[in-house]
């Protein structure tokens, strides 16, 4: 499934905004978290700041999110990872109450209960956990719920390689396949499961081989390539739609950053991430949008400086909105 | 005499670990992220190098499979430590902990040994959220056939962990992330203390005085430990003399310190960083209530925890469900000015 013009398009802008949002978020973490701001002696604290608390970023990683949501409507449901705001921006969470949720405010997706591992989103069909692997089985409820009310709405699990390893991803696949339930499950396979390689921690070279142990495809995308992801996730979301049950989709992805924003990564050989950065997917999507004459250094331009505006204007909103009252800690523990 | 030098917590963790290993060839460790990265929280850093991966064992996302794992090589006489990396994901394999590790000595009419050491990192303090940020130690003292250890800083948990490996009985470890002493996170500085190089031991069920005083008893474990130090140096200073009762172990509990310190005072607050109900504040309650025979309060019994919530993230909500030293000040100086309950003895 090739995509037309306007889903490269918006592919392009989309990966630019999750970049900008992901960059600006790992500048605005540090603040108030180095010395001589802190705790004698410390040389970080994770506690401090106008973003506190752990902070796992999705820069590099960002086809995986774009390919596969430029094919969902507003019905179909995603449910993402503890890295879930490249998922989110991809799915249409709006930006400003999601930035304020990271701010721990009032005006947040949770009210500054939940914080960025714990987006959630009704109206936009969106959620995540910080738990590993805990993506799976709700995305295979919310089929179970599209298939019930006889709509041909599906819904996606994103997890990372590392929760291929966990029950919950076992489960979840032979589930779906015996109930033909019209989910997607996409691993982001970043190498790295906090410092633990791949290679140390699972058994297949590849999660996709594991599909044809539940009676479903698996598609491996071997390329960090928003283009690549868009084809494979087109035909099992259209599968999906279509009643004839799940697929299990591999993207081989790269994650720029540490596994959390001061991660010392001495588990990354030196000049791994440069490495990574030269086959960046998003200057290559431009790359081939100009070739084909859809994008130009004006409009490009102008694109970036909108995708900018935005995000600093989602910051601004963050970051000047109220603070819940502490009271309020104990409101929302039962509706 | 052995020479003691001031230690982190986590340090003193991995000191007591690498000693127990070079003594025992059979005790290894197994967790997410102990070999390479040391474990999240230093409590493995360094024991890599010195014993290698055969022994220091990186191991998949799949709590389930590890830490039954451990088990079944306990079983076998081997003497396994397995982190669970944050004890909120417990939830992923409580079966394994509870109907198995738990379970399985008692079921056996005692013939199955499991000498497993399940470590493990709780609490809040540094805006990680509901599903980071818990204590849960109530949670497995709950539950028949797990010991639970809750250090408060570095000497007794070097002391307690090596009790801990060479005890032929399940033991949850629980070190609070906020007492660690790590370079990346705030924390409370008494739990950096001096250690014996040595080897050592401190048996469980020993509640340990931390903090002498006549007016109130205040009971805590792990961080709150350390809050409760603060304030009562605090409430010292307006004329309030707190003592403060470590537990250390809260299975087994040592029901007899926390009796003669209330004895002596008459007053008990319990702070506790858990979820209020159904824990350890409620059970300290219950034990001084049951004894009221022999124990004379002078003002009713006063418990700060969490009150019934999941930890909020945002900072203003974390710091108002997380009992704060300034809550222990206000309980005490409450206590100190409340009537007599009812019938109490003068």
């Amino acid at each position: 499934m090739t995509p037309t013009a306007e889903h490269k398009l918006w592919m392009y802008e989309k990966m630019i905004e999750i970049r900008q949002y992901e960059e600006t978020m790992a500048g605005v973490y540090l603040e108030g978290k180095l010395p001589p701001a802190i705790q004698k002696g410390l040389a970080f604290d994770i506690g401090g700041g106008p973003v506190p608390g752990e902070m796992h970023l999705a820069a590099g990683q960002e086809p995986v999110a774009v390919g596969v949501c430029a094919h969902l409507r507003a019905e179909d449901s995603v449910v993402g990872t503890h890295r879930p705001h490249h998922f989110a921006i991809a799915k249409g969470v709006p930006l400003k109450p999601m930035t304020a949720e990271m701010f721990g405010k009032d005006t947040g997706l949770g009210r500054g209960k939940g914080g960025h591992m714990h987006l959630f989103d009704p109206a936009h069909k969106f959620s995540c956990s910080g738990i590993i692997g805990a993506s799976l089985p709700p995305a295979c409820g919310a089929a179970l719920a599209a298939k019930k009310r006889g709509k041909d709405w599906v819904a996606v699990a994103f997890f990372g390689e590392g929760a291929s390893n966990q029950g919950s991803f076992h489960e979840s696949l032979n589930l779906a396949s015996l109930w033909r339930l019209p989910v997607v499950f996409v691993c982001e396979d970043n190498k790295y499961a906090i410092s633990v390689e791949k290679v140390d921690s699972t058994s297949v070279a590849w999660n996709a081989d594991r599909a044809s142990a539940y009676g479903m495809p698996g598609v491996l995308v071997g390329q960090n390539d928003a283009l690549e992801v868009y084809e494979a996730a087109g035909a099992a979301i259209a599968r999906a739609r279509r009643g004839e049950g799940p697929t299990l989709l591999e993207v081989r992805t790269d994650r720029y950053l540490g596994h959390f924003q001061g991660d010392p990564e001495t588990y990354r050989p030196a000049g791994e991430v440069e490495a990574l950065r030269k086959n960046d997917p998003i200057p290559r999507l431009g790359a081939h949008l100009r070739k084909l004459g859809l994008l130009d250094d004006a409009a490009d331009a102008a694109l970036r400086a909108g995708v900018n505006a935005r995000v600093a204007e989602a910051y601004e909103y963050g970051r000047t909105s109220p603070y819940p009252k502490p009271e309020d800690a104990l409101l929302h523990v039962f509706h | 005499m052995s020479n003691t030098r001031k230690l982190t917590m986590a340090a003193a963790i991995s000191e007591a670990i690498g000693q127990e290993m070079e003594r025992d060839q059979d005790v290894f460790v197994l967790g997410e992220d102990v070999a390479k990265y040391g474990g999240i929280f230093g409590a493995t850093g360094g024991l890599l190098a010195r014993f290698g991966k055969e022994r220091i064992m990186d191991t998949p996302i799949s709590e389930t499979a590890f830490i039954g794992t451990a088990i079944g090589a306990a079983a076998e006489g081997l003497r396994p430590i397995v982190e669970l990396m944050f004890v909120d994901f417990f939830g992923v394999c409580m079966d394994m902990i509870y109907n198995h590790l738990a379970k399985n000595t008692y079921m056996s009419g005692g013939s199955v040994q499991l000498p497993v050491v399940l470590m493990t990192a709780i609490g809040g303090g540094y805006n990680d959220a509901a599903q980071h940020s818990q204590c849960l130690y109530s949670t497995f003292a709950h539950m028949p056939g797990l010991k639970v250890v809750v250090p408060s800083n570095a000497y007794d948990a070097k002391g307690l962990m090596t009790q801990a490996i060479r005890d032929n009985n399940p033991v949850v470890f629980m070190f609070h992330k906020g007492i660690m002493g790590l370079p990346w996170m705030a924390y409370f500085e008494g739990s950096t203390n001096e250690v014996p190089e040595a080897s050592y031991t401190i048996p469980f069920g020993q509640a340990k005085v931390v903090r002498e005083g006549s007016d109130l008893t205040i009971v805590a474990v792990s961080q709150m430990v350390q809050k409760a130090l603060i304030a009562a140096q605090q409430l010292a200073d307006s004329g309030i003399k707190a003592e403060v009762l470590d537990l250390r172990t809260i299975v087994p509990l040592d029901r007899a310190a926390v009796l003669a310190s209330v004895r002596k005072t008459g007053r008990l607050l319990v702070a506790d960083e858990d979820y209020l109900s159904f824990g350890l504040s409620g059970e300290i309650a219950a034990l001084v209530a049951e004894n009221l025979d022999s124990v004379a309060l002078k003002a009713p019994v006063r418990r700060l925890a969490v009150p019934d919530v999941p930890i909020p993230y945002s900072r203003p909500l974390e710091r108002f469900v997380i009992p704060q030293v300034d809550a222990i000040v206000k309980a005490t100086q409450g206590l100190m000015g409340a009537r007599q309950p009812a019938g109490a003895a003068a």
